[in-house]
């Protein structure tokens, strides 16, 4: 088994950057927008932009929540294990609210029809949009696909891509397993 | 993930606190699930429960139909009242007829101690224990020990009071079995003609002076004195076992102390507790109820989560 670095700090720091960019310029002041980053590992990606949002554009109040989608999943009684919800953290409406989706990788597409299901329960959203930072092309399942996407990358079928976030900036990094 | 050690929910006495905790971390999901302005999730879309409720109930019933909705499950109800049990057909034949209409899950509440285990051992189906006779009433225990431990968190050391009819109560029983696993101290307090035989033998201890035991204890769990079990009679009158064992103001101001109360219900105002204390800060009788809603979801989907999804090609 092999890592390979794809992206270092630096450069996802640039990424971020540009994501928030990206994100401003749709929604500008964020009056009617919330932000959800998906369990589990949407909620440490969120956690970053956040990060880049109150360092870079302190004036700005982004509404954020955890959404997890773990009981709209199809995979039910489709495997040998239990599957295992985690929490979900939404304190406001999202009814007629712009949703931005947040997860760190889009692979098969599944675990985002999952979660856009999901979000029916809390309200009906006047849109909802994805934001990913790495989008595995060529691997999608079904059609879905990011408006918002740090990088995107071809893998092979049993790479893995690892996005380890550390406790500062500085500390993330993102690689391949093959 | 972690999954349930058994494929029925038939009494606490086969869980273990593994299973326990799964079961707990799962409900907390749903309660939030159940807060949401829509309280509906498909996981079951494809799963048929049948409630076979041989013996009157409100809560239960409606806190299992609830919770099979809420999972998206397709149910049916049977009572027997209405039924060919009235005909003379017998339990297994009931359970195997329901289960030839593609059923996959049963809940039963039978008056016969025993009768989940006979059915899963007799029927091809997910059996999950909803009350059976004077023995064990699984999913009651659990939430109010979820209930329990939402306020009180880690139940290890924690002196939970069982006041009321221990010996008729299935609630009783499943209680101190899930209580011993977590780790709590359990005492009893009734009058000595409803203590069951053996109690001993579960490492309980029994005070009669309820005072004495209202000043021991974190939490009391109060009980129903359940006259339609009572074949002759166990105290004098209701009055007196009021005056005795009954919770009141006077009683609680005594103990100079505040304690989480609980109560699975129904309730006999006046008799084992007063409407005063039902309704007081400390009473945690209708978060019970709500958790049972969350509780029984978390055992129908941890246990349906087993049944393995084939489709015929």
């Amino acid at each position: 088994m092999s890592n390979k670095i794809l992206l270092d700090s630096e450069k996802i720091e640039i990424i971020l950057r540009r994501l928030v960019y990206q994100l401003i310029e749709n929604h500008k002041n964020f009056e009617n927008t919330v932000l959800l980053g998906l369990q589990p590992r949407g909620v440490f990606f969120i956690k970053q932009i956040l990060e880049i949002f109150k360092r870079d554009h302190p004036n700005l109040q982004i509404k954020n929540g955890i959404l997890d989608y773990t009981f709209f999943r199809d995979d039910f009684r489709r495997s040998e294990k239990t599957l295992s919800a985690s929490s979900s953290k939404i304190d406001f409406s999202i009814e007629n609210k712009n949703v931005v989706l947040v997860d760190d990788v889009l692979f098969t597409g599944r675990s985002i029809k999952a979660a856009m299901s999901s979000i029916d329960t809390y309200g009906r959203p006047k849109s909802i949009e994805l934001l990913v930072l790495i989008d595995r092309r060529f691997k999608r399942e079904i059609p879905i696909q990011a408006n918002y996407c740090g990088a995107k990358i071809d893998t092979f079928k049993g790479d893995r891509v690892k996005v380890v976030w550390g406790d500062k900036l500085k500390d993330n990094v993102i690689y391949i397993e093959s | 993930m972690d999954q349930l050690s058994v494929n029925h929910l038939l009494g606490i006495k086969s869980l273990t606190k593994k299973d326990i905790n799964l079961i707990f971390n799962t409900a907390s999901h749903f309660k939030e699930v159940i807060n949401r302005p829509i309280k509906k999730v498909p996981t079951l879309r494809d799963i048929t429960i049948a409630n076979l409720f041989f013996e009157n109930s409100t809560r239960t019933k409606i806190s299992f139909e609830l919770a099979e909705k809420r999972l998206g499950a397709d149910i049916i109800n049977f009572s027997s009242s209405s039924s060919s049990v009235k005909k003379g057909e017998s339990l297994i034949d009931t359970v195997n007829n329901i289960l030839a209409m593609k059923v996959d899950m049963i809940v039963l509440r039978h008056p016969n101690p025993g009768s989940s285990l006979l059915l899963s051992q007799y029927t091809d189906s997910c059996i999950v224990n909803a009350g059976d006779g004077s023995h064990e009433h699984p999913t009651q225990a659990l939430l109010d020990s979820f209930s329990l431990y939402e306020n009180l968190e880690d139940l290890k050391g924690k002196n939970i009071l069982i006041v009321g009819d221990i010996l008729h109560s299935r609630v009783a029983l499943s209680n101190i079995y899930v209580l011993n696993l977590l780790g709590a101290n359990v005492k009893l307090s009734c009058p000595l003609s409803l203590v069951p035989k053996d109690i001993e033998k579960l490492n309980l201890s029994v005070e009669t002076d309820i005072i004495k035991a209202l000043k021991w204890c974190d939490a009391v769990n109060v009980l129903r004195v359940q006259r339609e079990r009572m074949l002759k009679s166990y105290f004098p009158n209701n009055r007196e076992y009021s005056m005795l064992f009954g919770l009141d103001i006077n009683k609680l101001n005594k103990i100079k102390k505040d304690i989480l109360i609980l109560h699975p219900g129904p309730i006999n105002r006046g008799v084992e507790i007063t409407s005063d204390i039902v309704e007081s800060n400390n009473s945690i009788i209708l978060d019970q109820v709500e958790n049972g809603v969350a509780i029984r979801m978390a055992i129908i989907y941890l246990l349906a989560s087993k049944m393995n999804f084939t489709i015929n090609e």
